[in-house]
């Protein structure tokens, strides 16, 4: 690890846009949105599975106030997909803007363009629509090969191949195996089977999903949107609405949350087909309950875990197998199913012999799925932490003990994580300093409180990556002004998550000048230099690193400009303490100067744009402990402490890494014993407001602490690695892990409910 | 129909439907500060006071509000101010979206109990959700405000 005195980074600065955030500034999209805008409204389908036989707007076109209204009838047939990834799409191109054959409870059948609200909502309820009504394919596990086929049509595509079968409602499949896994399972003194599941939670950003679009003043499509990918949504609407990207122009102003929901394009689709159609600014803004029903939520997916092990808690062989439910459309199958393995597995390098993973992905007629924060780590990592549990339970052995005889170490070549080496890994000093901080020895036996309530404790461990290796691109502009400040210019986007501050503070430290000389501006495809977006973990990591390049190159730039002034060869001075020093002469130029001389009579740009990707994905690691105090008569389950101990790498700010780890804890929290999803028999989420879908609030968390143990990533700006998507993984495994601990009974679904733990405490 | 009420300080007279919800009633009247998170009185992020006392502006008309004093996060700037940086220390703003209806009932607290315990912090702010921060961090910018007036 690389010891070094810093000046603007590993500091915890306050976020840039702090101030303005917590006086309630109008930063957000519905806040800049203009008055004159048209209100999008959608009708949706109340059916699962059906093809729209007829439907008659005439009535509701009469209303005073409605412009138009659109229908399958009216929109491009070209089909694409809502994922924001980058091309070409492992999403296969399944969607239409409104689709005749409507798939779930939500989909849209018809868009309402109208001059005000009410006018919109008159509208949908006068539209009369004729279905007839398919049988639906509700159920994930009878998917694969079912006779109702979710996408029978011709123009179906994928536009990059990852064993799609799509007349066997198949989107992705793989089988993959490392080493001799038959013969080191039958060598094992233990082989264990189980089973895991887990809903479509929802992300539940406090904005739900909205857009805004008109035509700019140069006669092009302006879209402004509460999204982490502005370069994938322009890409998105150029397919949709088949007009060149250079025609269309999509920004971000503050996002009001996202989690991975906004990195799909949700709604921007529909207002701006408005816009296409009328030329006229159009909004939408989804309600909450539509959030829920027709937003983009995890992957239901279930686990399939068989782990051979020795008496002596050595785990040898793991064969694990993932169905994962991506709904009506396919956006982020794929891609997120293939974490629930390869992003849980390698926890384990340190004794496994062999592994399979395998997985299919399959279309149902529910909701689509799509990225949520863990991205598929988080449902393996519940499978495999939890089947870990079980064993150590089993074999009388110490979980955490289990867990330090096979994790992965510094140094190890990881077979299960595409052969890369785990250079930076202090996944054993979390695990140490968890139990110290969370007092283990004390804490993990159960105590029975005396008034029918016990309490108990759970541990698990997690990691994830930082980007998507050979793919993610990120880049950055810096830029000197004349009076020595800087402007950085990113195509990634901030969601509160702070990300422009850290990268501001990469600025800093390699400019030598302070946080508050950087401006930050992004994200906009006419402005920013091309990025793929915030997402994968990736930003710290791939556009921390193109800002440190860029910075680089602005530097000798600077001492170019600075040598012309000094009139000597632009090796004979340096740049040091933010001024350029002549070697010989010692003559010292500020900022200031060589940022006039910039814009006076100069050939040399005293800015520069770099771009990064990286061949690898340095995981980060973390260990989890939960206490817990169960009452055994109502099952209720209280949280009463939460410790985490995470290695992030360097963190570039503290506090910014601990709020998002504490932040990623309560939504673990909530997957775990609160958030529920159920589909009726006729497809219908139920779960469609805050009322029924019940995230934490700050009496349902207990008592959180957060600590980090230091690793230092050299493929990393400053040694740093990711913090954003893991923090949510140990919630699931170590809660449930405790409630064993408390009850004697393992729940292999999430969440838990105080019913279903009271039931299999009477059972 | 007409109302009267004063908004952060001034009297203001505006013809409204009688459906119109505070809400928004108050960002037509650009206090783009109030939010809107759900639409079944769970998420807090319209919060403002009304005659000092903190209401959800979402699930009351318009018209309730005639002949009463509203007061949103526009009209509190000051009083924000004196505490909030605190909370911008630990970062805890985050995405910002809760942010305004969090704080307005901070005032609200903070006016009627100048000297809360970490449980009565968070009772009176149960009501406000936050998917962001994972509330331990609020908590630990209040306390830091509360601890640096008495020091």
């Amino acid at each position: 690890m690389e010891h070094k005195n810093y000046n603007a980074i590993n500091k915890s600065v306050r976020k840039k846009d702090s101030m303005q955030l917590l006086l309630g500034k109008p930063v957000y999209t519905e806040d800049i949105t203009p008055k004159d805008a048209l209100i999008v409204k959608l009708l949706r389908s109340p059916h699962a599975n059906a093809i729209v036989k007829d439907i008659d707007t005439s009535k509701a076109k009469l209303i005073p106030g409605v412009v138009d209204i659109y229908t399958w009838e009216d929109v491009p047939q070209l089909r694409f997909s809502n994922a924001g990834q980058t091309a070409p799409e492992p999403s296969p191109h399944d969607r239409l803007i409104i689709d005749r054959h409507v798939r779930f409870v939500g989909d849209p059948v018809a868009i309402v363009a109208a001059e005000d609200e009410a006018s919109a909502v008159k509208a949908l309820k006068l539209i009369k629509v004729t279905y007839d009504v398919l049988e639906p394919l509700l159920d994930f596990r009878t998917a694969k090969d079912n006779p109702i086929l979710v996408h029978p049509e011709e123009d179906w595509k994928v536009p990059s191949d990852w064993g799609a079968f799509q007349h066997r409602n198949i989107i992705a499949s793989e089988d993959n195996t490392h080493g001799d896994l038959e013969g080191v399972m039958a060598d094992c003194d233990i082989v264990l089977e189980r089973t895991y599941h887990t809903k479509q939670y929802n992300q539940t950003p406090m904005e739900t999903f909205r857009t805004y679009t008109s035509y700019d003043r140069y006669g092009r499509l302006h879209v402004i949107s509460s999204t982490q990918i502005v370069f994938h949504v322009r890409r998105i609407l150029s397919t949709a609405l088949g007009i060149p990207k250079n025609q269309i122009r999509v920004e971000k102003p503050r996002i009001g949350g996202a989690f991975g929901a906004k990195q799909t394009a949700v709604c921007e689709v529909y207002p701006a087909f408005v816009t296409f159609k009328t030329g006229r600014p159009a909004y939408i803004c989804f309600s909450r309950g539509e959030s829920q029903i027709a937003g983009s939520p995890r992957h239901e997916m279930e686990v399939k875990i068989r782990m051979g092990a020795d008496n002596d808690g050595r785990i040898r062989a793991l064969d694990f197998y993932t169905l994962s439910n991506t709904g009506a459309y396919g956006e982020h199958g794929p891609t997120t199913v293939g974490l629930s393995g390869h992003k849980s597995i390698p926890l384990y390098t340190g004794g496994l012999e062999a592994h399979r993973f395998a997985f299919d992905v399959v279309y149902t007629n529910t909701l689509a799925a799509g990225a949520y924060r863990g991205y598929g780590a988080t449902q393996g990592v519940f499978a495999l932490e939890t089947i870990v549990n079980e064993l150590a339970e089993m074999i009388g052995m110490d979980p955490t003990a289990i867990r330090e005889k096979n994790m992965v170490k510094e140094g190890m070549l990881m077979p299960a994580y595409y052969d890369e080496t785990a250079n930076a890994c202090a996944l054993d000093k979390c695990m140490s300093r968890c139990k110290e901080l969370f007092d283990w020895e004390s804490k993990y036996p159960v105590r029975d409180m005396g008034n029918g309530k016990v309490r108990a404790a759970g541990v698990a461990m997690a990691m994830q990556g930082s980007c998507i290796s050979n793919l993610d691109v990120g880049s950055a502009t810096v830029r000197l002004n004349e009076d020595g400040t800087y402007n950085l210019v990113i195509g990634a986007a901030d969601m509160g998550t702070g990300c422009d501050t850290i990268l501001a503070q990469m600025v800093a430290e390699c400019m030598d000048c302070t946080v508050d000389d950087v401006t930050v501006f992004g994200a906009d495809t006419d402005a920013s230099p091309y990025d793929s977006g915030s997402y994968a973990s990736s930003t710290t990591y791939i556009t921390g690193q193109a800002v440190v390049k860029a910075c680089d190159k602005l530097k000798s730039q600077i001492c170019e400009i600075a040598a012309g002034m000094m009139e000597c060869a632009p090796d004979e001075v340096i740049f040091e303490k933010g001024q350029v020093r002549s070697i010989s002469s010692g003559k010292v130029l500020s900022m200031v100067d060589v940022g006039i001389k910039s814009q006076l009579f100069n050939y040399v740009s005293p800015e520069a744009t770099a771009m990064n990707t990286s061949p690898i994905s340095p995981p980060p690691y973390m260990v989890g402990m939960v206490e817990i105090e169960l009452d055994k008569i109502t099952g209720k389950v209280e949280v009463l402490n939460y410790k985490a101990v995470v290695d992030c790498g360097i963190p570039i700010n503290p506090a910014l890494a601990r709020i998002q780890t504490e932040g990623g804890l309560v939504q673990g929290i909530g997957h775990t014993l609160m958030e529920n999803v159920t589909i009726n028999s006729k497809g219908k989420l139920l779960e469609n407001s805050l009322m029924q879908y019940r995230i934490p609030t700050r009496l349902d968390m207990g008592k959180l602490q957060v600590e980090f143990e230091h690793s230092y990533e050299p493929t990393g700006p400053f040694g740093a690695k990711s913090i954003g998507e893991i923090v949510i993984n140990t919630p699931g495994p170590a809660i449930t892990h405790a409630i064993y601990r408390a009850t004697g009974v393992w729940h292999n679904e999430l969440p838990i409910t105080p019913e279903q733990i009271a039931m299999s405490i009477n059972n | 129909m007409e109302i009267k009420l004063k908004l952060n300080g001034s009297n203001i007279v505006r013809e409204i439907a009688p459906d119109l919800l505070l809400i928004d009633f108050l960002r037509d009247n650009k206090c783009f500060s109030v939010k809107r998170g759900c639409e079944t009185s769970n998420c807090g992020l319209c919060t403002v006071l009304m005659d000092g006392t903190p209401i959800l502006s979402c699930s009351l008309l318009a018209a309730r509000a005639d002949g009463h004093e509203i007061y949103t996060l526009e009209g509190l700037q000051e009083e924000a101010s004196a505490f909030v940086g605190f909370l911008a220390d630990q970062g805890t703003d985050q995405c910002g979206f809760c942010n305004p209806g969090f704080v307005m009932n901070t005032i609200a607290l903070l006016r009627e109990n100048p000297d809360p315990t970490d449980e009565e912090i968070l009772q009176f702010l149960s009501g406000n959700l936050c998917r962001c921060s994972g509330y331990e961090g609020q908590l630990r910018g209040i306390r830091a405000f509360l601890d640096s007036r008495e020091g």
